[in-house]
């Protein structure tokens, strides 16, 4: 059991330090920060300089070694765009980002689910297969499109609601919230909705074919024999069992919508990490985008850690393969 | 009635002579200011946002003329060439109440030349400012530099005793990720303050009630929210949905429908900024051309050519959609050495140009790479691929290789590219500056974007000693042949002057400025 937790660790960490080379080598690749970073005036001399002075010289193997030196002690150095340390500025864009993704979260799981359930024990109905047939639309129309749809429509056209940023927000220690404003929760509707939409249709249709699958099993047609409430019968018992699996996905997905959050944020210019990213790949700010990838890469290693580590204690199966009972 | 109307009349008057009410102007643009440290970095956006709180000794009005600021008058001192003498202005004060003097000049001058700055390149021929008396400097310079004012326009003068008493003497190591007071803080003599900042978010500016040109400028608006919007289509869903006032970096496909919104405009006019093709005329052979052991491009027949089968019309119509000036040289009209005949040079006629590649032996043409940024200038890449067309018609045929621009320009300053586009703007309206960067040799202090392996040792000293001529007559007729010999040389193939759009609200009030500076002290708010 140790020894299983204990390998699966070290099978992560070698995953991490492969993204990151695999990241760090594709670098040279985005272009050089240098000319970005000196005026129309600079000269020769400043450009070897800087480069000398950023390291950028030295082999991309020794570029690499140094990141790792510093970021195992928090230090992902300094932002070649804005000049200040990444950890600095990490620690102000997460807020936005996690708000954005939990209201998102929130959004998808839902109506998600209340879509799901509604599909399904009205799945002839006509209002069901109009909410089947609009979540086609959902999935296949592309997020930045979906966005600037919203936009065009709630801000350009009705002028109901902000068509960027977060608008007031209130700083709670190292945390700003737009939690606490008017237009904090305004300006929160349009990106949450674009963010969370893919997510929400996902549920959905998982709820509806598992909650399909379980109106067909026989406890079901032998409550309904007892002449229990259809309502008890839905939320009481199928939706129940439905939910095992769902919550495997969803625990899955809080880790994408972080991850994908950088399109949304791009189009409606959401000061988060996603919208660091997509300014840093522009200006070839490579110790933003290091830090960036490497912790999009430790949450999904981490997540996925815990899934296996939570299925090795749910599922008995798979102590029983260790043993080698097969 | 006729109460009324004096009253009307009364209020539109006291409006207009001291405004009262509280006017926002919401900003956007699609990127923020870097730092706010005015020595450490010298970029246009950057300097923008520093102009709204800073101020230099000179600016620059819309038309590019001199105006005074913090200097009221300047001029050489009689006996001395090597020195200018800076009067100032009296009775100003800082943000935080402090007074205005020689000082701070001499100061700032001095943080300026620290190696931290990104301004020292500007005033490197400064070797000492001085203050004679507690409003008026001098500023000697390593022999006479007739143009010195033109290169301190964006020199930012901060209190020396505010400096110093927040341990940010030291201008800001950008590069090293190094955060001063000055970095997050301003305390300038110009018209607005800095009330809050966020960077890439929002930064909001209140009016200086306190400030010297409070009567003499309209000053209507008394807050600004600067937000940069990085998606075009955002920017503008933002403006069309009234949540901007007054927004920079239009794109070019969006003005009509801007126009067409009740209570929007779009302003325009020619930016400083020429875009052209410069081509390695230098090398005994071309890496990326299908001709061995020859250079065509050092044939000028051939640059002539190329010039020739380039229909500027075409593009100006097709890829601007009319946001463009044709150009016939590298410099834009308001710049000092700028004449309305060679900015006409450049004529399409293909016929002639196929007898010219002929004539230099080039009948059945030749293929070459261009190289062209696809993110930089506007419509760039687009501009680039009508070039391929119009050089393929007279038999040159060129594989376009477009980047990003983090791509591209490393090419142009390590000399890997054999066919070019870049764009050039002159800060300092002067075509020395032009000549200095794209036309002397390549040394590693001048000549830094010349990749043209272009060398004239006898132009070179021409343009050295453009900095040191006080005699501007004479040093008009230098320009005037420097510019002959680099139209005569086909030195580059210049394509046009882009033009610069602004969209506004119908409530604001300004025109816009060819450096692409807006100064909100010159704005009106209906």
């Amino acid at each position: 059991m140790l020894a299983y937790i204990i390998r699966r660790v070290v099978q992560s960490a070698l995953v991490l330090l492969i993204v990151g080379l695999a990241a760090f080598s594709m670098f040279r690749f985005v272009g050089d920060p240098i000319e970005n970073m000196l005026g129309q005036e600079r000269t020769t001399v400043d450009i070897e300089r800087l480069r000398d002075q950023l390291g950028l010289d030295e082999p991309f193997i020794v570029q690499y070694v140094k990141f790792l030196e510093g970021a195992v002690q928090g230090n992902f150095g300094v932002s070649y765009r804005q000049g200040r340390p990444v950890s600095d500025i990490l620690v102000e864009r997460a807020p936005a980002t996690l708000e954005l993704a939990t209201v998102s979260c929130v959004l998808a799981i839902a109506f998600g689910i209340a879509f799901g359930v509604f599909t399904a024990i009205r799945r002839d109905g006509f209002l069901a297969n109009f909410i089947m047939s609009t979540s086609l639309i959902g999935v296949s129309l592309p997020t930045f499109l979906i966005g600037i749809l919203l936009i065009y429509i709630f801000s350009v056209e009705l002028g109901w609601l902000p068509s960027f940023g977060r608008g007031e927000t209130v700083q709670i220690g190292n945390w700003s919230t737009g939690f606490l404003t008017a237009s904090g929760l305004k300006a929160l509707i349009l990106p949450s909705i674009t963010l969370g939409l893919y997510q929400m249709t996902l549920i959905m249709r998982l709820v509806r074919s598992e909650m399909l699958e379980v109106l067909r099993q026989d406890y079901i047609r032998f409550a309904r024999a007892r002449g229990l409430k259809n309502r008890t019968i839905n939320f009481r018992h199928a939706l129940k069992n439905t939910m095992v699996p769902v919550i495997t996905v969803i625990g899955l997905q809080l880790g994408s919508i972080i991850a994908f959050a950088i399109i949304t944020e791009t189009v409606f210019q959401w000061p988060g990490v996603g919208l660091l990213f997509i300014n840093a790949v522009q200006f070839v700010d490579i110790p933003v985008m290091a830090a960036y990838l490497m912790l999009i890469s430790v949450m999904f290693v981490a997540i996925n850690l815990i899934v296996d580590i939570l299925y090795f204690f749910i599922d008995p199966r798979l102590r029983v393969d260790r043993a080698g009972g097969h | 009635m006729k109460t009324t109307s004096a009253l009307t009349l009364a209020a539109v008057l006291l409006a207009t002579t001291a405004p009262l009410n509280a006017e926002t102007l919401r900003w956007a643009r699609s990127g923020d200011a870097l730092t706010l440290d005015p020595h450490a970095q010298n970029e246009g956006p950057t300097h923008t946002i520093r102009h709204q709180m800073y101020e230099p000794l000179i600016i620059r009005d819309i038309s590019g003329a001199f105006e005074a600021a913090l200097a009221t008058d300047w001029a050489p001192k009689a006996d001395d060439p090597n020195i200018w003498v800076f009067n100032l202005r009296e009775g100003v004060t800082f943000h935080d109440g402090a007074a205005f003097t020689a000082e701070d000049v001499v100061f700032s001058f001095e943080r300026a030349k620290q190696p931290n700055s990104d301004m020292k390149e500007l005033i490197g021929s400064i070797t000492e400012v001085r203050a004679v008396g507690d409003f008026s400097v001098e500023i000697v310079t390593d022999g006479p530099n007739p143009i010195l004012p033109s290169n301190l326009t964006n020199l930012f003068i901060m209190d020396k005793d505010w400096t110093e008493a927040n341990n940010t003497v030291d201008v800001q190591d950008f590069e090293g990720g190094e955060l001063t007071f000055a970095t997050t803080n301003v305390n300038g003599t110009g018209p607005y303050v800095l009330q809050s900042r966020e960077p890439d978010v929002k930064t909001v500016m209140v009016r200086n009630d306190a400030y010297w040109g409070i009567d003499q400028f309209p000053m209507e608006v008394t807050e600004i929210i600067y937000t940069p919007i990085q998606n075009a289509a955002t920017r503008v869903a933002a403006m069309l949905s009234g949540e901007i006032d007054f927004l920079q970096d239009m794109p070019v496909q969006d003005l009509e429908r801007v126009n067409a919104v009740d209570g929007l405009i779009v302003k325009q006019a020619p930016q400083n900024r020429v875009i052209f093709f410069g081509m390695n005329q230098g090398a005994d052979d071309l890496e990326s051309d299908n001709i061995d052991g020859a250079n065509p491009l050092a044939d000028v027949r051939v640059r002539q050519a190329m010039s020739m089968a380039i229909n500027r019309d075409a593009i100006r119509q097709v890829v601007m959609r009319g946001q463009s000036e044709p150009a016939g040289m590298i410099a834009p009209p308001f710049v000092n050495g700028w004449t309305a005949e060679m900015d006409a040079e450049s004529s399409t006629d293909v016929e002639a140009a196929k007898a010219l590649l002929a004539e230099a032996g080039y009948a059945d043409g030749f293929s070459i790479r261009l190289d062209c940024p696809n993110d930089r200038y506007v419509n760039d890449e687009g501009i680039c691929q009508a070039a391929v067309g119009m050089l393929g018609q007279i038999g040159i045929t060129v594989n376009l290789d477009a980047k990003p621009k983090a791509q591209h320009f490393p090419l142009i300053s390590g000399g890997q590219t054999d066919f070019y586009m870049l764009g050039w703007g002159v800060p300092t309206y002067d075509s020395e500056y032009v000549f200095n960067f794209l036309v002397h040799s390549r040394e590693s202090e001048i000549g830094t974007w010349n990749a043209t392996g272009f060398s004239d040792a006898d132009l070179d000293l021409m343009i050295q000693s453009l900095a040191s001529n006080t005699d501007l007559e004479a040093r008009n007729a230098d320009i005037a042949t420097i510019w002959r010999t680099v139209q005569d040389e086909q030195l580059y193939i210049p394509i046009h002057h882009q033009v610069l759009n602004w969209g506004m609200s119908e409530r604001v009030g300004i025109e816009v400025d060819p450096e692409d500076q807006p100064k909100i002290k010159y704005f009106t708010m209906n």
